[in-house]
């Protein structure tokens, strides 16, 4: 069965707001919306999960000093502990305020990079990625909301976004 | 209005008396003889075979230094031929130690509060300078806070022109016949600092910061009370401009004031971030009491407008400011040990030797537990997660101020007794109650800021 979606085209963030609301009011499903800019609560309108990408980053940031550890325990003091400047590479920890910097930076490396990583692993950014944009004026200054209407009563649905402030409203059918 | 409860105003004084009467019983039973502190380690395996040569404290490298004539070697000549203390020199040198402890004790916990008050005046001062958005609500915990002030700076005073007229020896500078060539005490490396260090000088110097600072107190209250009653917004501006000339004065008084202070207890050391490292603790004890008593003054059902956001965002500045502290510790601490010079290094080595528990502790007080503690956004929200991280967070700074002393002035005699707790809880006593009476004196939230309404609807 084809399955088909409403865009329904916003031109200004305020309005947009309120139409999520009442389209969450409504229990219709809102599949995407594309804003030229990020609108401020609009992920919490729409009811989406906080992301748990400082989680992650927290997570790359403990493995990345292990990295520093490990690897500097091994080099200088384990593998060939030479005395240089006279530094006490007896242990690891008499020698540790030399490290310190290494430790750190090697934390917030692993921590931003692999957090970016995961930011684009996890939206699916890459280059030469085609672009999934349905309308180009999304980029600019329109803002468009895609609802679920599968099964449902395209005319009523396109009126009902209409009171919301809609300023055009087009209905898709995908070929399943 | 806010109104003081009895019960609070009572436990205030109860927390002087008490601690006040601790001090008293304890400064009394202070070994005041060699005798005592030969009877002290009679019982003690520590007292005949106690390594002497190991006494390392500024008064060692001072002892050494007499007649010693290159400017350089002090620090050095004594690690290298370990400088052999006889038996009563070293007794003599322990009990200069303890006669140094209570009065160490009260300049402890005197510039703790006092440096929590001049922490919180520079917040505040940012604040108006920043043009902030979200803290107008909290101005007023600000003003009270800095109540404390003047009556805290005053202390501070009287305590230096107390070293100065030497009724202790917290300040080895301030020694009679220090500068003097023909004199035994004569010590060449301060007598070339003499020109800084000397006490009319310091107290000058100490009059024209406190003044400076008190100055700027009053009339930032001033402005913000014609604030209240104006109908333009003069006033604010005044207050603007004065907030922005005060941070410039405020960033050099407070540089030279930690060198008067607090570096010249150990005069031969100096370092030139110190007044940095000073400003960071400062910075983070004062934003960790307005949190703090925003809490308790939420939670007893003032300053309604105060939300999550407000608490969240001090928090943030609890969590910034504890590691900017850190960091300049670490660079304070990293730079000297790895260049390992023996005039800067003294410093360090007294205090990992004799200080070790307090001076590596405080880094799990002061960075380890908040970094861990308020990393998490939701957990700044949450009051007693902040409240936690807020205490052990003020105990840790005034463990350091502790260390930043006492190794200078009571060396290894040093111990958390009944003079420590008892003048920590006199000053806290105090503090709290000046900080809350000076609370009851206006309304708890500003009438017409232009920037109230900002405040009331932050949101983060």
């Amino acid at each position: 069965m084809a399955s088909t979606v409403i865009h329904a085209i916003y031109t200004d963030d305020d309005i947009l707001m309120n139409a999520v609301k009442e389209v969450k009011k409504k229990h219709l499903h809102i599949n995407d919306i594309f804003t030229p800019f990020p609108v401020h609560g609009l992920d919490k309108a729409m009811g989406l999960a906080p992301t748990r990408l400082a989680i992650t980053a927290f997570l790359y940031g403990c493995v990345g000093i292990t990295v520093a550890t490990l690897m500097m325990n091994f080099i200088m003091i384990e593998d060939w502990p030479q005395n240089i400047g006279g530094k006490p590479s007896f242990s690891y920890i008499e020698n540790m305020p030399a490290f310190v910097p290494i430790m750190f930076e090697l934390t917030v490396f692993f921590a931003a990079h692999l957090m970016v990583i995961t930011f684009y692993l996890r939206s699916r950014l890459w280059p030469f990625k085609k672009a999934e944009n349905p309308d180009v004026r999304t980029t600019d200054d329109h803002f468009l909301m895609e609802i679920d209407a599968t099964g449902k009563d395209g005319e009523e649905l396109a009126n009902f976004l209409v009171t919301t402030g809609a300023v055009e409203i087009n209905l898709i059918a995908n070929e399943a | 209005m806010y109104t003081l409860s009895k019960n609070l105003k009572l436990s205030a004084i109860i927390f002087m008396v008490v601690g006040a009467l601790l001090f008293a019983v304890d400064a009394m039973f202070m070994p005041s003889s060699i005798s005592d502190i030969e009877a002290m380690h009679a019982g003690d395996d520590h007292g005949t075979g106690h390594e002497v040569a190991e006494v390392n404290d500024s008064h060692g490298s001072i002892a050494t230094a007499k007649g010693h004539s290159e400017d350089h070697a002090v620090a050095s000549h004594q690690a290298e031929e370990g400088h052999a203390m006889s038996e009563a020199e070293h007794n003599q040198h322990l009990l200069d130690g303890y006669k140094n402890k209570p009065w160490s004790a009260v300049y402890v916990a005197a510039f703790f509060f006092f440096m929590i008050s001049l922490g919180c005046l520079a917040f505040y001062a940012v604040q108006y300078a920043a043009q902030a958005g979200w803290s107008p609500l909290l101005l007023r915990v600000m003003e009270a806070i800095t109540g404390y002030l003047l009556p805290g700076s005053i202390i501070m005073l009287i305590l230096l022109a107390l070293s100065g007229f030497h009724f202790n020896h917290i300040f080895h500078w301030m020694a009679d016949g220090i500068t003097d060539p023909t004199s035994e005490n004569y010590d060449k490396l301060i007598a070339g600092k003499a020109d800084w260090l000397n006490v009319p000088w310091l107290l000058i110097r100490a009059v024209i910061f406190i003044a400076g600072w008190n100055v700027y107190r009053f009339f930032a209250v001033k402005f913000s009370k014609e604030q209240d009653e104006a109908t333009d917004n003069r006033s604010h501006k005044k207050s603007f401009k004065l907030a922005a000339a005060f941070l410039v004065f405020f960033l050099y008084t407070e540089s030279m004031m930690s060198w008067d202070w607090i570096m010249s207890i150990d005069p031969h050391w100096f370092s030139t971030l110190f007044g940095w490292y000073v400003l960071a603790g400062m910075m983070v004890c004062g934003i960790t009491t307005i949190a703090l008593i925003t809490m308790i003054l939420k939670g007893a059902g003032y300053l309604q407008n105060v939300n999550d956001s407000h608490i969240h965002d001090l928090a943030k500045f609890m969590f910034g400011f504890s590691i900017f502290w850190t960091y300049l510790w670490f660079s304070q601490f990293m730079l000297i040990w790895y260049s390992n010079i023996p005039e800067e290094v003294t410093y360090y080595i007294q205090r990992i030797e004799d200080y070790n528990l307090p001076f590596f502790g405080m880094l799990i007080m002061n960075f380890l537990f908040p970094l861990l503690i308020l990393m998490n956004s939701d957990f700044k929200r949450v009051n007693w997660f902040v409240v936690m991280a807020g205490i052990v967070i003020l105990f840790g700074h005034y463990v350091d101020i502790f260390n930043m002393v006492m190794p200078g002035t009571v060396g290894q005699a040093w111990s958390f007794g009944f003079v420590e707790l008892g003048s920590l809880m006199f000053f806290f006593g105090l503090f709290v109650l000046i900080v809350f009476t000076s609370l009851t004196k206006r309304p708890l939230e500003p009438k017409r800021n232009p920037l109230i309404e900002e405040s009331k609807h932050f949101h983060y």
